[in-house]
C-alpha cells in the first residue's frame, strides 16, 4: 500500500475526509442560503427561478455541485464505517455512564443528526431537485415592461415537452421583456403550504444547527487546526452562523410561505 | 457512612461477568476510594468469598494503575484526580455506587475491575522513545529551548498512561494518551530526527490495537487526571498528515 492510501485508511485519514467533506458541506450551505433568499421577493418567482436555471446550467458551479453529491455521499458512508469501527472499539457498553459531565450533547449524538439529515437531504432533493432535472414542471412566464422595472405580468403555463427550460427574448414593439422559465417557485411554494412538509424541514433545520455546533469546530480540529489565535473565531462561527443563523433563515422559508403566503 | 456497591464481577477474560450487589457500612469519609474498597475485600476474604480485583500500585496519583469507571464517570466524579485521590465525602451516605472496569476492546478484562492495558505499552514501543545513548551530562544551555514550549512539552510528558483518556471517549479512542506521548517528544529537540517516524509508527500501533476513532467530544481531557488538553490530539494530527503527505519518512 503506498504512503498516501496508507494516510486515508488510518483512523485519522478516515476522519479528515469526514472533516474535509463536513467543511465543504458547510460552505455550500452559506452559498444555497444566499441563493435561496431569493424565496422571499415578492416577485412571482422570478428571480427565484431564474436563479434555478443559473445554478443548473452554468459549468462551473455544475461542475461543484458534483463534488458536492460526492460530498454528501462520502460524509454519509464514512460515518458510517467509523461508527461501526467505534462500535467495536466498545463492544461491552457501560452500564452507567454520564456523558453529560464531560462533552456537548451534539457531540455524543452526531449519528442521530446526521441521519435526520440524510433523511431530509434525500426527501428536499427528490421534491426539488430531481423535480427540476426531470419532473414534469409547470412553467411560467414573465413579461416586464421595460421603461417600469415594477410592471411585471405573471402568467402560468402547463408543463410541456417542447418548452426549452428557459427562454428569453425582447419585445420591442410591445416594449417588453419576455421571461419564460421552469416554475420550481411554485412546486417550491405549494410544497411549503403542507403542514408536514413544514415540520419537516424546521425539525431538520433545528438538527442541523445542533449537527453543526459540534460539527463545524470540530471539522477545523480534525484537519489539525485549533490555533489559540483562531480558534475563537471558529467557535463564535460554528455557534453563531453555522448552528444559529443559517438554520434558523432557512427553517423561515417554509414558514413564510406557510404562515404569510 | 453506609453504602451500596454495585460491582462488575467477572472471572476471566472468557466468562460472561455481571454486577454483584455489596454493603459497605461504617465507611469513614476521609477513606480514599481504594481504601472502601479494602475495607470491603477484607470482608469478603473473612466470609471466604474471592475479594474484588482492581488496579493500584501508588495510591497517590502518580504511577496510573489505579482505575474504575465510577458512577458513569472514570476516576469518579471529581476532575483532574484519580481514583486513588477521590474521597469517600464526594459521595453520599446512602448512596448507590456502581462499579465498572474500562470498557475497551483494546483492554480486555482481566478479572473484575481489572483491565490489561499493555495495549498502551505496545503503541510506546512503537515509537514513544528517542534513540540516542544518553552519553555525558550536556551543558544546561546548550540548547536553548523557549518557555512557553519546555512548558507544553512538560504537560504533555504528565500523562501517567491510566487510560482514563478511553474509558471516558465514547468510541474508546486512545487518540489523547497516544498524542501526549508523542508531543513530549514532538515539541523538544531531542525528538526531532524522529519526529516523523514516530508519529506514523504510534497512529498505526494505535489502529492495530482496535482503538476508535476521535469524534473530538472533549470527553477524554475533562476527565484526565492530569488535564491532558486536546491540543495534543491536534498536534498529533498535524504531525502525522505532514509526515504521510510532505516528508520522505515512510513506515512499512
Ligand atoms: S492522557 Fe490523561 S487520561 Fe489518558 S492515559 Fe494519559 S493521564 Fe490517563
Ligand atoms: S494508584 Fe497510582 S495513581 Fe492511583
Amino acid at each position: 500500500m503506498s504512503n498516501f492510501s496508507k494516510a486515508f485508511s488510518s483512523t485519522l485519514g478516515k476522519k479528515l475526509i469526514m472533516g474535509l467533506t463536513g467543511l465543504f458541506l458547510s460552505l455550500f450551505l452559506v452559498v444555497h442560503l444566499i441563493g435561496n433568499l431569493q424565496l422571499f421577493k415578492d416577485d412571482g418567482g422570478k428571480a427565484f427561478n431564474e436563479y434555478s436555471f443559473f445554478m443548473t446550467h452554468f459549468t462551473p458551479i455544475k461542475i461543484v455541485s458534483y463534488l458536492l453529491y460526492a460530498s454528501i455521499i462520502l460524509h454519509a458512508v464514512y460515518a458510517l464505517i467509523l461508527t461501526t469501527a467505534n462500535k467495536k472499539a466498545r463492544p461491552v457498553g457501560y452500564a452507567v455512564t454520564k456523558g453529560e459531565a464531560n462533552s456537548t450533547w451534539s457531540s455524543r449524538n452526531m449519528g442521530i443528526l446526521g441521519t435526520i439529515l440524510l433523511i431530509f437531504i434525500v426527501v428536499h432533493m427528490s421534491n426539488f431537485w430531481a423535480q427540476y432535472h426531470w419532473g414534469k414542471l409547470p412553467y411560467a412566464r414573465y413579461e416586464m415592461n421595460l421603461n417600469d422595472a415594477t410592471d411585471v405580468q405573471v402568467t402560468e403555463l402547463p408543463f410541456d415537452g417542447k418548452h426549452l427550460v428557459h427562454s428569453q427574448y425582447v419585445d420591442t414593439q410591445k416594449g417588453t421583456e419576455v421571461v419564460v422559465a421552469k416554475d420550481l417557485y411554485k412546486i417550491v411554494s405549494e410544497s411549503f403550504k403542507q403542514w408536514w412538509y413544514v415540520v419537516l424541514y424546521v425539525v431538520s433545520m433545528i438538527a442541523m444547527g445542533f449537527h453543526l455546533y459540534h460539527g463545524f469546530q470540530s471539522g477545523f480540529q480534525t484537519l489539525g487546526f485549533d490555533h489559540s489565535k483562531y480558534k475563537p473565531l471558529i467557535d463564535f462561527l460554528g455557534l453563531w452562523v453555522f448552528s444559529i443563523i443559517i438554520p434558523a433563515i432557512f427553517a423561515a422559508m417554509p414558514l413564510y410561505f406557510f404562515f404569510l403566503k | 457512612m453506609n453504602l451500596t456497591l454495585k460491582v462488575w464481577r467477572q472471572k476471566n477474560a472468557n466468562d460472561k461477568g455481571g454486577f454483584v450487589t455489596y454493603k459497605a457500612d461504617s465507611i469513614s469519609q476521609d477513606m480514599s476510594f481504594l481504601e472502601m474498597l479494602d475495607v470491603v475485600n477484607e470482608g469478603l476474604t473473612k466470609k471466604g468469598e474471592d475479594p474484588i480485583h482492581f488496579d493500584h500500585d501508588c495510591r497517590e496519583g502518580i504511577c496510573g494503575m489505579c482505575s474504575l469507571y465510577i458512577n458513569g464517570r472514570p476516576h469518579g466524579p471529581k476532575r483532574a484526580i484519580t481514583t486513588c485521590q477521590l474521597h469517600m465525602r464526594s459521595f453520599k451516605d446512602g448512596e448507590t455506587i456502581t462499579i465498572e472496569p474500562w470498557r475497551a476492546t483494546a483492554f480486555p478484562v482481566i478479572k473484575d475491575l481489572a483491565v490489561d492495558r499493555s495495549a498502551f505499552d505496545r503503541i510506546q514501543q512503537a515509537g514513544g522513545y528517542v534513540s540516542v545513548n544518553t552519553g555525558g551530562i550536556p551543558d544546561a544551555n546548550e540548547i536553548p529551548i523557549p518557555k512557553t514550549i519546555a512548558d507544553e512539552a512538560f504537560n504533555s510528558a504528565t500523562c501517567i498512561q491510566c487510560g482514563a483518556c478511553v474509558a471516558a471517549c465514547k468510541n474508546a479512542s486512545a487518540s489523547l494518551f497516544v498524542s501526549a506521548k508523542i508531543s513530549q517528544l514532538a515539541l523538544l529537540p531531542q525528538g526531532q530526527p524522529e519526529r516523523y517516524r514516530r508519529v506514523q509508527a504510534m497512529v498505526a500501533q494505535m489502529d492495530a490495537e482496535g482503538f476508535g476513532s476521535c469524534t473530538n467530544t472533549g470527553a477524554c481531557e475533562i476527565e484526565c487526571p492530569k488535564e491532558i488538553s486536546l491540543t495534543n490530539i491536534n498536534r498529533m494530527r498535524r504531525d502525522y498528515f505532514n509526515a504521510k503527505f510532505f516528508k520522505e519518512e515512510e513506515i512499512d
